[in-house]
Formats: C-alpha cells, structure tokens, sequence
C-alpha cells in the first residue's frame, strides 16, 4: 500500500499532515463551541421539512391511505417507490465500508464515517413507509414472529417478511458497524473535549477504550469480520427487495435480471448521494486535504461503473419484453415506452443513462460542481427509475377494464419532501456532534504511520488470524 | 521520573514510557519482550499491526465466537420456519409440501449473518473488557494523547522482573521521551 501513498497518483491524504493535525481537525469541527451560520440555517430549513412529515404522518393516521393518490389498480404508490429509493441510497454507506476494505481501497478511510451514518439516516427514512403503508400501522408487530395466543405466524414464503427480516437485519448490522468504527474516536473526543458535560456523554459511548494493543488486535478483527459478514449482507437487501416486484406475476416486474440490476441501481443512486453530501461538506469545513479531487473522482468512477450495468439492466428489460413472446409483457414494455407515462420513462433515460456519459470526461469528473449535478440528476433518475417500476407496471395489466391511473396527492409529496428534510435534520446532527471523518483511519494513513525496519503491511486491513 | 512524590509499592501498578513514533514503541515493545517481561501492555491512538507481533499477543478467538454466533443464527432461523409451518400452524397450500425449504432460505441467511455480527460486535467488546470506566493507565501523565498521536509502553508491577530503578532506567534507554509511574 506504500506505493499508493508516495507513488505518482494523486494522494488520498494532502502530505504534511501529522497524526496530531489530522486529530485536531477532524475533532475541532465537533468540539468548538461556535456552531457556523450555514449550519443553522440548513439544520432549520431540513427541520421545517422533519415537521411537514410529522403533519403528514399524523393526518395519515387520523384519515387512513385514502388521502393518498393509490387506488385499485395501483396500489403500491409513493409509500414504495420511496422505499425503494431510500434503500438504495442506503447502499452505499455498506458498500463504502465492507466491500472497499476487503477490497484494500484505502481511499475509502476519509469517505466511510459519513457514508455509514448516511446509509444508517436513509434507512431509517425507508423503513417507515412499509410501515405507514399497512393501512392499520399500529399493527406492524404482526411483522414479527413471536408467541401469541392466535397462533398467527408471518408467512414465511412471501418475500414480503423477506424484506421484514432484510431491511432489519441491514439496519442493524450497519448501526453496529458504524458504532464500533467510532468507539475509539469517541475516545479521542472525550480527551480533547474541554466541557464536562462532553467528556462525560463521549466517554461514555467510548466504553472506556484506551488503545491497549491487544484491544486493537480483537477490534481489527472484529471489523474485518463485520466487513465480510455485510458484503453479502448489501448485496442480498437490495435482492430481496427485488423479488418484492419479480416473484409476482404483474408483467415488467416478473424478471430474472431484477436483483442484480436492482442491487446495481442502489450502489449508483447511494454514490450519487455520498457526492451530494461530500462537495457541499468538504467546502464547508475546509476538508479538501481529506477528502481529495481523487475520492471524488474515484466516487464519478463507480457512478459511472453501476450506472452503465443500470443501462444494460434497461435494455435487457426491453429485450426480455419483446423476446418472451407474452402478450402482456409486450404491452408492459411498449406502454413504459409510448403510454401515458412516456415523459417518465424517457427522462429516466436522459437522467440515468444519457447525462452520466459525461463521466467519461475526466474535465467533468475533476469538477466539483459537474459533479454534484449530475450526482443530483441521478438521484432524480433513480425516483423515476422506481416510479415507472412501480406504476406503470401496475396501472396497465391483464385485463383492459382493470386498467386506471395513478398521481400522487399533496400527502404523498409532504411525505416524500418530509422525509428528505428529515434525512438531512439527521445528517447536520451527526456532523455537529460527531466525527464525520474517521480519526484514527486517517492517523494510519499519514506516512510517519508507517513502522520502520518493517515489512510494509496495510495498517487498515491486518491479516487475519487464521 | 516524573511521579510528583514516591508511591507505595502495593499502589504501583506500573511505569509507563512515553514515545513520540510508532516505530519507536515497536522496538521498545520487542525489546522489553526479549528483556524478559511479560506483564506488560501498549497504547497506541491506532492499531499498530506489527506491535501484535512485537509483543507477541495470543491470536484471538474472537473468528470461532463469530462462527458459533453464524451457526446458532441459522439453526435457530430455520428451526422457526420449519416448526411454524410444519408443527405449529400447518397450512395446506395448493398442496404444496409444508417444508418448503427454498423459501426458507433468505430469512435463515439474514439471521446468520445477524447473529455472527451481534457475536463479532458484543464478543469484542465484552473480550475486551469493556465497557471499563476506570482503568489504572488512565491516570499516568499524557495519557489523553493516547488518543492523539502519543504511544504509550507500560511495564506492570505485578511482573516478576519488575523493579522500580531497574526497569525505569530501561525503559528510559529504550528512546522513551518520559518515563512515569502509574498508580493503581
């Protein structure tokens, strides 16, 4: 790995740095007492939202489903097409974390942090609407298998409490993940911290951690092991969310190309929305010698990367259409394609596959604000992608004189915006009071790190013990 | 020596050496090793891969705990499934067999995967000790730049080579910046 850091690539961490310049940076943004103006007016702005979707969800559940825009035939409307969305942009915090390491990317150390808690915020947004979804909410425990006098089980062969049993599996394990990655800066925070009340609240989530190497042996461990256990993990969420759509019969959802294209859809939409969040915060804070035109242009790669396989994903869907020879899929496709929802469908192809072909051009990728653009068109295309899933499929099936259309109402969008605002809400907390950037991960990276008279060994990834 | 007044021995519970890079700390480490000690532990603000061989540090086992934790979360996953579906509640559908067993399979893999890492996270955490408020390490000077960009080397007491001018006057030629006694 010594190679990647003196070698002629541009360098994952600006030189110069010390391990106690890259502590005190990274703590600094946590422990000074000024909270900066743009903190407060994103954090108040993201809260009005936070507050529309609390009004929403409490007029949801004094009126029911019907203030939505779902009907018979659609309904499955916004509830799951932001499920979906919110999931995948789950992805990427996982993938950040476990793939990267097992896969020796040290880049990835100044990117993980805030990938993890942004994966943790959006999952939190996309359980709630299968919840709210129920029609009867307060009965969601069903979902649960335990012992109860009716002698109800879920079913366990519908891909329905699949999902219950993924989406919750996901959440925890990554809450978990992202919790033992920041135990030993807890640690750093509860000594650099000046006020008591802040000694006490980090040393407490700290557990007492004192860096004693045999602490350091089992925690590396522990975290390769945890990263080997959520690989499989991100990928097998998006999969079954996936069969939620291919193991019915509904044409244009019962597809066999639907979990890896789903699973590639994820990782594309969560990059795009790690660009969204790092560009603004890096420039904000000052972070640019941490997270480098290399991550981002690392990060345009993989866009790139997942959003060519989502392309391929299209094309198959409209091969596999025509070639089946069924009737409906047929109609399925060619309604996607020239019915009443064609503007959907063809944006979705200009947001999604046409505009990121512009990553090819290295002058885009070493642009932040190209960036970051084009990061947000691809979160719209991802909604679309979701949406003409979703609604075109159902609106139009077997039978003609079942055939409706569905738009979402003002609740489905003060839901949909609420949970954006929410998200965000989540997302300034965690970067006022925690270190959005791993500390002790960057102090490995600096070159002083580097043990002499060693053999050179990646200090991020130890071999395991077999 | 920089311990404001001497301690008794029974409230010693090490001498700690202070070092200013990790590569320094390594060498201590292997050195105090050949020296002889034995009780001894190091502090570094980030793990230091070849300090475990250094001090030569028992290989975990923690893996064969994650292990068990896997092979627990997948009996108990399918266990469930089977004795709901075939024992508890048995329910005939289109004359389907009761233990379908393909459909059993994502909830069995998400609870392995489940149970392995609740026994990765908590089977650290609890090997280490913690949560662990007080520690004796804690009190030795500069111990907050443990967490910064300090590397700490400590010799405990309680080893049987230990003894205060003689391993403070080692631990000194060993590159130390301070040597400090730390009490219990």
């Amino acid at each position: 790995m010594t190679e990647r850091r003196t070698g002629t690539r541009p360098s994952i961490l600006k030189p110069g740095h010390t391990f106690a310049s890259v502590t005190d940076k990274i703590s600094s943004i946590v422990l000074t007492k000024k909270t900066p103006a743009f903190w407060w007016i994103g954090f108040f702005v993201s809260f009005l939202f936070w507050m529309l979707f609390l009004g929403a969800v409490c007029y949801l559940f004094a009126r029911g489903v019907g203030i939505w825009g779902i009907n018979v035939p659609v309904a499955w409307g916004f509830d799951i097409i932001n499920f979906v969305w919110w999931i995948g942009i789950g992805h990427a915090g996982t993938l950040i974390s476990a793939i990267l390491l097992l896969l020796h990317q040290q880049w990835r150390t100044s990117i993980n942090r805030f990938a993890e808690a942004m994966t943790l915020f959006a999952v939190a947004q996309a359980g709630m609407f299968p919840i709210l979804h129920l029609g009867r909410p307060w009965l969601a425990y069903y979902l649960i298998p335990y012992p109860n006098t009716m002698a109800l089980w879920p079913q366990w062969r519908s891909p329905l409490i699949w999902d219950v049993f993924a989406v919750s599996t996901y959440a925890t394990v990554s809450l978990l993940f992202w919790y033992v990655g920041l135990i030993p800066d807890m640690a750093t925070l509860r000594d650099r911290a000046k006020r008591k009340g802040f000694q006490i609240l980090y040393g407490m989530i700290a557990l007492g951690w004192r860096g004693s190497a045999m602490h350091w042996h089992r925690y590396e461990t522990a975290y390769l092991l945890l990263a080997g256990l959520a690989t499989p993990l991100v990928i097998s969420v998006h999969t079954v969310v996936s069969f939620d759509f291919a193991v019915g019969i509904i044409p244009g959802w019962h597809a066999t190309i639907f979990p890896p294209y789903f699973v590639a859809g994820a990782i594309y939409a969560g990059f795009a929305m790690v660009l969204l969040l790092a560009i603004p915060l890096r420039k904000a804070y000052g972070l640019q010698d941490f997270i480098t035109s290399r991550h981002l242009q690392n990060m345009a790669k993989i866009m790139l990367a997942t959003g060519l396989i989502v392309g391929y994903g299209y094309v198959i869907e409209a091969f596999m259409g025509w070639y089946s020879a069924d009737k409906y899929e047929q109609y399925a496709i060619w309604n996607r394609m020239t019915g009443p929802y064609k503007h959907y469908y063809w944006s979705l192809i200009l947001c999604n596959i046409l505009s990121p072909q512009l990553l090819w051009f290295e002058k885009v990728r070493r642009s932040p604000l190209a960036l970051w653009l084009l990061a947000l068109v691809v979160s719209i295309g991802m909604w679309l992608e979701r949406f003409v899933i979703i609604v075109t499929s159902l609106h139009r099936d077997f039978l003609p004189s079942s055939w409706g259309m569905y738009s979402g109402t003002i609740w489905d969008w003060s839901l949909f915006l609420g949970t954006i605002g929410f998200f965000l809400a989540l997302v300034f907390l965690f970067i006022r009071f925690l270190p959005m950037i791993s500390i002790f991960e960057m102090r490995s990276l600096v070159p002083e790190a580097e043990v002499a008279g060693e053999p050179a060994a990646s200090r991020v990834v130890p071999e395991t013990p077999s | 020596m920089s311990a404001p007044h001497p301690v008794e021995r029974g409230d010693l519970y090490g001498l700690v050496a202070e070092f200013e890079s990790p590569s320094v700390l390594v060498e201590a480490a292997r050195r105090a090793r050949e020296a002889g000690y034995r009780s001894m532990d190091a502090y570094s603000p980030f793990p230091i891969h070849e300090l475990t061989h250094a001090l030569e540090l028992p290989k975990t086992k923690l893996p064969l705990l994650v292990l068990a934790g896997g092979v627990i979360g997948c009996a108990a996953a399918l266990l469930m499934q089977w004795f709901s579906a075939v024992i508890h509640y048995p329910l005939n559908v289109a004359g389907k067999p009761l233990a379908s067993w393909p459909s059993f399979i994502p909830i069995t893999f998400e609870l392995t995967i489940l149970f392995a890492a609740f026994a990765a996270v908590f089977g650290m955490i609890g090997m280490n000790g913690l949560p662990m408020p007080y520690h004796p390490i804690f009190n030795a000077s500069h111990f907050a730049l443990a967490s910064r960009d300090r590397f700490f080397l400590c010799i405990e007491a309680k080893d049987p080579l230990f003894d205060l001018e003689r391993t403070a006057k080692f631990l000194e030629s060993l590159g130390a910046t301070v040597v400090s006694e730390v009490e219990e």
